[in-house]
């Protein structure tokens, strides 16, 4: 089995020197992004409990996986998340009035930020990580410094689009990196019966690019990981298939219920008490005096309120229009989608007929 | 002297064109390079253009197609080349989950204009499925175009078009008719647009709607019944599949007050019931029998050992003809 590279233990000590590769800004910004993103995604569960929000995806428990690989990103890099991943997604930049609207199931709730390539999540399995090898490979041919991260779950790795977008990047050498978070469960079915490998990682071996595995809750692990992909895609060498292990506390989706194919009390209060990624920063970064209750309750407090304003955004946001769904299917609309939306628009007034 | 070429040739030579114009035009696919593609549509274009912009690929239709989209999203034109439809499969799901739908989704913050060219239909004494002819699939998805041309000149114009739309084009090549005749095509470029039908016949009797290789089978048919029992057919290529040309098919339907179609697909949600709903919507009234369908049948493309008796035949075309004078 590949070992697993841990850099923070889940006890906040460290294994490795981490001395000039990461300032203490960034470690603090680090902590801060998993603490918004924690709040964020309760939010999140508790607005669809109340009926204010759609089927909702929680992440909370792979804080460090997301947080760590987007913050090692630079604007114009293509980040592919799927419907599990906007923790990312926000802190590369996409705002979470946006997050917000498309758990509401409003039509613009995919859209980029201008400055930046973040893609709309991806809902199928596996399929946006072919995109990603395109993206890249587009990048490489005009002479661009730019990476694409795709992000997926450990069900994808049983997809046949797994397997073609690593042979592909591998082929073409594309700076790709393919960030898998093992959270161990495919909604109800465990890694075990998901694969007969016993990581995800070693299927790199057979595409001939690096595969790494890492440990998903140890943000330095993922930030010190991911930078050292991206170093080597923008030098020409081509993709690396990381495996970051984690787990999701929470339920598939706010839809599911995770007692009916797992212990989830037990795992779930395992992986909070002994292998948090917040925790073992927090703790890391108090010894070396970055960090005290205090910040972190006047942090929160901040975080909070910009989580409500950005609510308040969204739910004021205007609501979409029927007819919207006929725009952007092509560039120029066909005429048989602009009389349907007449016939939505202005329904055929019949004498009799109620409307 | 004009200038004569066949179907093929007519295709590289819109690729070829559109390369030398663009260089964001690149193409990929399986034995597209060094072999210039199993029917040498690509020959000498690998030579030419270098393995940057024509790319020999895994065998791999998603992640050909689904690499295309994202070049297409970054700044690259890809013009994919699937070796046969029947082979497309692997790779719909990216066509209809994600090329059809990324404008749609990023509220036109992305689009991926990309061109699927494949080989398509029956009558070449193909392995199995070599031979199918589903255009109906992509027909029902909001967000791609369907063309199937008939013949050099609009292969070319109509490629051309294709490899401008900044949507993405499914553009079905009819095999048999690949080196089946030679036509004039002009040298310089030029555009068919993309959702015009053309009359190809004049006539005043009976409408025949028709395109890609069942062009050929009609237009034995009309000949023969304009011969032996005086019917004047106008034909009309479609030419494109989606979005249909209306205006085309209802103008016809006035004119002759019959019709029929001819598609290789199979009858049942075959194009051929769009175009009738068309002529109810439109024309109904104008009608003098009801609409008739002459299509490939009910199921899968048999061996090609009785794959012209799957087909339809001038024969079968002028019985269909004859029963919209009889009703």
């Amino acid at each position: 089995m590949s070992p697993l590279y841990q850099v923070l233990t889940p006890e906040g000590g460290l294994l490795h020197d981490i001395e000039g590769q990461l300032d203490e800004a960034t470690m603090i910004s680090m902590l801060e992004n998993m603490l918004l993103v924690r709040l964020f995604d309760r939010k999140c569960i508790n607005l669809q409990r109340q009926g204010r929000m759609g089927t909702y995806a929680p992440f909370e428990g792979q804080e460090a996986s997301q947080v760590g690989s987007a913050m090692a990103l630079t604007p114009g890099d293509w980040l592919f998340p799927t419907y599990r991943d906007h923790a990312a997604a926000v802190v590369h930049g996409q705002s979470m009035m946006r997050v917000f609207l498309y758990w509401m199931g409003h039509m613009e709730g995919s859209i980029s930020p201008t400055h930046l390539n973040i893609m709309p999540p991806c809902v199928p399995i596996a399929t946006q990580m072919v995109h990603a090898v395109g993206t890249a490979w587009a990048s490489k041919l005009q002479n661009e410094k730019h990476v694409s991260l795709a992000y997926f779950g450990d069900g994808a790795t049983s997809e046949g689009d797994f397997h073609e977008a690593l042979n592909f990047a591998g082929v073409f050498k594309t700076p790709t990196i393919f960030f898998c978070q093992n959270n161990g469960f495919a909604i109800s079915v465990p890694f075990e019966q998901q694969s007969a490998s016993k990581t995800i990682a070693q299927r790199a071996a057979a595409y001939d690019i690096p595969g790494v595995r890492i440990d998903g809750n140890d943000i330095f692990a993922v930030w010190l990981t991911m930078k050292k992909a991206i170093e080597r895609a923008l030098a020409g060498e081509g993709p690396t298939l990381i495996e970051a292990m984690t787990f999701r506390y929470g339920a598939h989706t706010t839809a599911d219920d995770p007692k009916k194919y797992r212990d989830q009390e037990r795992l779930s209060e395992e992986w909070r008490q002994e292998r948090d990624p917040i925790q073992r920063l927090r703790v890391y970064l108090e010894k070396l005096g970055l960090w005290n209750e205090r910040k972190e309750s006047d942090f929160i407090a901040s975080a909070g309120a910009k989580i409500d304003a950005a609510l308040a955004e969204a739910e004021s946001y205007p609501k979409s229009r029927p007819e919207e769904m006929f725009k952007h299917v092509y560039a120029e609309p066909t005429w048989m989608a602009t009389e349907q939306e007449k016939e939505l628009v202005q329904p055929a007034k019949q004498e009799g007929i109620p409307a | 002297m004009k200038r004569k070429l066949t179907m093929i040739q007519a295709i590289t030579e819109a690729m070829d064109q559109k390369m030398a114009e663009d260089s964001r035009v690149m193409l990929l696919g399986e034995d597209v390079g060094v072999n210039g593609g199993v029917f040498r549509a690509t020959e000498g274009l690998l030579q030419k253009y270098g393995a940057n912009r024509v790319v020999d690929t895994p065998l791999s239709e998603a992640g050909i197609i689904g690499s295309a989209i994202g070049l297409a999203m970054n700044g690259m034109l890809p013009v994919v080349e699937i070796q046969f439809l029947a082979f497309i499969y692997p790779g719909f799901e990216q066509i209809v989950s994600h090329a059809a739908r990324m404008r749609y989704r990023t509220r036109g913050q992305y689009h991926v204009p990309m061109v699927i060219r494949t080989p398509y239909g029956a009558g070449i004494r193909g392995p199995e499925l070599h031979s199918e002819s589903v255009e109906s699939f992509f027909a029902h998805v909001p967000g791609v175009k369907v063309v199937a041309p008939s013949n050099p000149y609009d292969a070319k114009g109509l490629l051309i078009a294709a490899m401008e739309d900044p949507d993405p084009v499914i553009f079905l090549e009819p095999t048999k008719l690949y080196r089946a005749f030679k036509e004039e095509v002009p040298e310089e470029m030029y555009r068919v647009p993309i959702g015009q039908a053309k009359v190809v016949r004049e006539g005043t009797d009976v409408s025949i709607f028709a395109w890609g290789a069942m062009l050929r089978v009609a237009d034995e048919a009309a000949r023969q019944i304009e011969r032996e029992q005086g019917i004047s057919c106008e034909m009309v290529d479609l030419r494109t599949i989606y979005p249909l040309d209306r205006d085309a098919i209802v103008q016809s339907v006035k004119k002759t007050g019959r019709a029929i179609v001819v598609h290789e697909a199979h009858k049942t949600a075959g194009m051929g019931a769009e175009i009738i709903s068309i002529i109810n919507d439109e024309a109904l009234i104008y009608l003098k029998a009801p609409v008739k369908r002459i299509t490939g049948f009910d199921v899968p493309v048999p061996q090609f050992s009785i794959e012209d008796d799957y087909l339809p035949t001038p024969g079968r075309v002028m019985s269909g003809i004859m029963e919209t004078f009889t009703y």
